[in-house]
């Protein structure tokens, strides 16, 4: 105990320990902060939850905080609505968005104005407008024209409202051709002649004609942007960064929990069959030779196949076959060694039980070398889950770092440029395994010559 | 065999029945070259408050009559009997584990040879000494460090040194936390396997010294194997010369040191050298023999300067004057 003591005093005059230490710090804070503030059920609940939740997000977004290094700004998401203007608060607000929702109405018509300042450089991805029209039985009519900030007026067309109703602009086909082949996310806000948007003040108006005394109609338009929040989106409009901030917990947890469940049944079973001996150490050792031989991933791909892709079924199944390596080898040499020191046979003269000879004799001499064995399993049991999560063997229902790079490998991240999306998850996996790695290294190097001496 | 021990108990003071008594206990091992008669046939009485000193060169069986005493056997036994009575009452028909509860440190403890490394590298020298009665007596841990204190003044180590590592003490103390730990339980009887090997001349007399206060307050009896003579005559009373598996020669040791008889013990008695005195140290030449196939007869034979004929037969163990015994044709 007294070693291990010391060599955690030691750690200090390590800087690469330190350094590690302060990863696995910052890993443990998000792991916190993420449990804290987007409790379980949340967060499974905004990333299984589908495209009604992220209404008002859009797609493949790159985080805003781009913005910050390039000169022309992109886009945020913008959203005016008759019930309460909002828009999403990001961190570097490049423009102030003045906007504002008005609706009027009078005895049989409802007059609403919903406008927005356009100061970025670059075109939205998308225009969505939603009306959401209450009525007995005549269903409301309305006409939407839309206003550049140069006063000219485009009309959208006429319509029907049947309760809620999504009018999705930019695939208004109709409306393309009319705006000369320009796709309307493009065609509405470009400034004529040119390439760029044009800055300033656009309006939609909704002219609805009501035939019912109680009716109304309320609308709400979304001008989707090309960045978004702290992480950016994905292609189902969730925000990354509930799956960055639950990736931490689940991957730290895995990590942990496997390596001291693995290395713990190592370390035991590994004195069990140096101290019994005879078919018990043959036995052990027969069943490590086989399992060493086995190959794990393709196991994992097998069960996750046909059986269960639960991140508990998965983490028995890692640690069961992560016992019987080499580890129990490394370990039998030397409690062999141990296993004839004097101070062992004294305690079997003054009549310690096999159990407390094992558990308190025999295992803690092995402490000092499973340490730093033990924080590097960490990482690379950190990386297995990953890798699972890739190859779409993920446990089903969390957000991990994994199954972010496996979406960003099916919807072609790279490919298409989202580098975001594949950068943000594998930084945070390099920054797990180079913490645990620092510190596990330093932690050998303060271990090994003890060794020595003890 | 039988009325040979008989003899040596009418030797000691009369009791009902000594504190071990042990006769013609064999102890062989399997080993690839064959059986090794390690431990051949040997009886002896040890009464209480009493200190036997078992001599003999390195190789001759001594740590294996002491491992056989407390059943401590390796796991390449091939034979392994004889009757060892404690108080009377043989104990080797019972089973493993009464044997560790009732005779392992509750009526014999050991201090091991090399016993400076039998202390546990992580526990603190305290717990240490506390373990056997944590083990035995299943005492928790407060009143298991009290009696390791008291223990610890007894043999000599300063209270705070509890606190230490083994590592953080020297030879000396390290002994003397070992024999604190043989002596914690509270046994009758302590196997000594030589305490003071590797030890200066220092630290040896002040450990026999802390010996035999230990046998003068407490009354313990003593198994001392050694192969130091000189040391081994401060603490015992009666001698015991060990030869290829056998005891060749035992007496008390008021007779043994001036007059040993056995040609062997006079051979190491003149081994031994003497301050300022113009001698050539002796030695005896030739090897002890194998104990894989150990020679007819007399066992010393080939090396005995005054071997005769009959040596070739194997020799009885003679009562001489004073109730000492000899195996040796010449006392015939």
């Amino acid at each position: 105990m007294s070693a291990i003591r010391g060599g955690l005093r030691q750690l200090r005059q390590y800087p690469s320990a330190l350094v590690g230490l302060g990863i696995i710090g910052a890993l443990i804070a998000l792991a916190i902060v993420a449990v804290v503030i987007l409790p379980y059920e949340e967060a499974i609940r905004l990333w299984r939850g589908g495209e009604d939740i992220w209404q008002e997000s859009p797609r493949y977004a790159q985080p805003a905080w781009l913005n910050l290094f390039t000169a022309k700004k992109l886009p945020e998401t913008i959203v005016v609505s008759t019930q309460g203007a909002s828009v999403k608060p990001s961190p570097t607000e490049t423009a102030v968005h003045r906007l504002s929702a008005s609706k009027v109405r009078s005895d049989k018509t409802v007059s609403i104005s919903l406008a927005f300042d356009y100061r970025y450089d670059d075109f939205p991805t998308e225009i969505t407008l939603f009306l959401d029209a209450k009525y007995a039985e005549l269903l409301p009519y309305v006409a939407l024209r839309w206003r550049t900030p140069d006063g000219r007026e485009i009309s959208l067309g006429e319509r029907k409202l049947k309760g809620i109703e999504r009018y999705n602009i930019s695939q208004d086909t109709r409306l393309e051709r009319r705006l000369g082949g320009q796709p309307p996310e493009i065609g509405l806000f470009v400034s004529p002649g040119r390439q760029s948007p044009l800055r300033g003040r656009y309006e939609l108006r909704v002219e609805g004609t009501l035939f019912e005394e109680n009716a109304d109609i309320d609308a709400k338009l979304i001008v989707y942007g090309k960045v978004y929040g702290l992480s950016g989106t994905d292609h189902k409009r969730r925000d990354l960064m509930v799956a960055l901030l639950w990736g931490a917990p689940v991957a730290l947890a895995f990590g942990f929990i496997v390596a001291v469940g693995t290395s713990l049944t190592t370390l035991i079973i590994a004195a069990i069959g140096a101290w019994y001996g005879r078919w018990v150490d043959a036995l052990i050792q027969r069943i490590t030779e086989v399992n060493i031989i086995l190959p794990t991933l393709p196991i994992l791909i097998i069960i996750g196949t046909f059986y269960s892709r639960s991140i508990w079924v998965m983490m028995i199944v890692i640690t069961l076959l992560s016992i019987f390596t080499a580890g129990i080898k490394v370990y039998r040499a030397i409690f062999l060694q141990i296993k004839e020191s004097p101070y062992i046979e004294a305690a079997r003269a003054y009549g310690a039980s096999n159990l407390r000879i094992i558990v308190r004799y025999m295992a803690p001499r092995i402490i000092p070398i499973l340490v730093p064995g033990f924080v590097t399993l960490i990482p690379s049991l950190v990386f297995l889950e990953a890798s699972l999560g890739f190859l779409g063997l993920g446990d089903p229902v969390l957000p991990t770092w994994g199954k972010v790079l496996n979406d960003a490998s099916n919807n072609g991240a790279l490919y298409k440029g989202y580098y975001y999306w594949v950068l943000s998850p594998s930084v945070l996996l390099m920054f797990t395994a180079l913490g645990f790695s620092l510190l596990g290294f330093a932690l050998d190097r303060i271990f090994n010559p003890r060794l020595r001496e003890l | 065999m039988k009325e040979k021990t008989e003899a040596m108990a009418s030797v000691s003071v009369k009791r009902a029945s000594p504190l071990l008594r042990v006769e013609d206990l064999k102890l062989y091992f399997r080993t690839t070259q064959g059986v090794v008669q390690a431990v051949d046939g040997i009886s002896f009485v040890l009464e209480r408050n009493q200190a036997l000193a078992i001599l003999g060169e390195s190789g001759c069986g001594k740590t294996s009559l002491a491992r056989a005493i407390l059943r401590l056997l390796p796991r390449n036994v091939h034979t392994y009997s004889g009757r060892v009575e404690l108080d009377g009452v043989d104990v080797m028909p019972w089973s493993e584990e009464r044997f560790r509860r009732e005779v392992r440190w509750s009526k014999i403890s050991l201090v091991a040879q090399a016993a400076m490394n039998s202390l546990n590298p992580v526990l603190k020298v305290g717990d240490q000494i506390a373990e056997p009665l944590i083990v035995h007596k299943g005492m928790d841990k407060k009143d298991a460090w009290a009696r390791a204190r008291e223990a610890a003044q007894i043999v000599g180590v300063p209270t705070d040194f509890l606190q230490r590592y083994a590592f953080e003490l020297s030879g000396g103390m390290r002994q003397r936390a070992v024999i604190a730990m043989a002596l914690v339980t509270n046994p009758d009887l302590i196997i000594l396997d030589e305490p003071t090997s590797a030890l200066d001349v220092l630290t040896q007399a002040n450990i026999m010294n802390a010996l035999k206060g230990i046998k003068r307050e407490f009354h313990k009896s003593f198994f001392l194997i050694t192969h130091d003579i000189a040391t081994s005559s401060e603490l015992a009373d009666h001698v015991a010369i060990m030869y290829a598996g056998q005891l060749v020669e035992w007496g008390t040791a008021e007779e043994f040191y001036p007059n040993p008889l056995h040609p062997y013990s006079q051979k190491l008695m003149a081994s031994v050298p003497r301050l300022r005195e113009e001698r050539k140290l002796d030695f005896i030449p030739g090897r002890p023999p194998s104990l894989i196939n150990p020679p007819k007869g007399c066992r010393f034979a080939a090396r005995c300067p005054q071997r005769f004929s009959q040596c070739d037969q194997e020799p009885p163990l003679v009562e001489v004057a004073g109730g000492r015994l000899v195996k040796c044709w010449l006392y015939k």
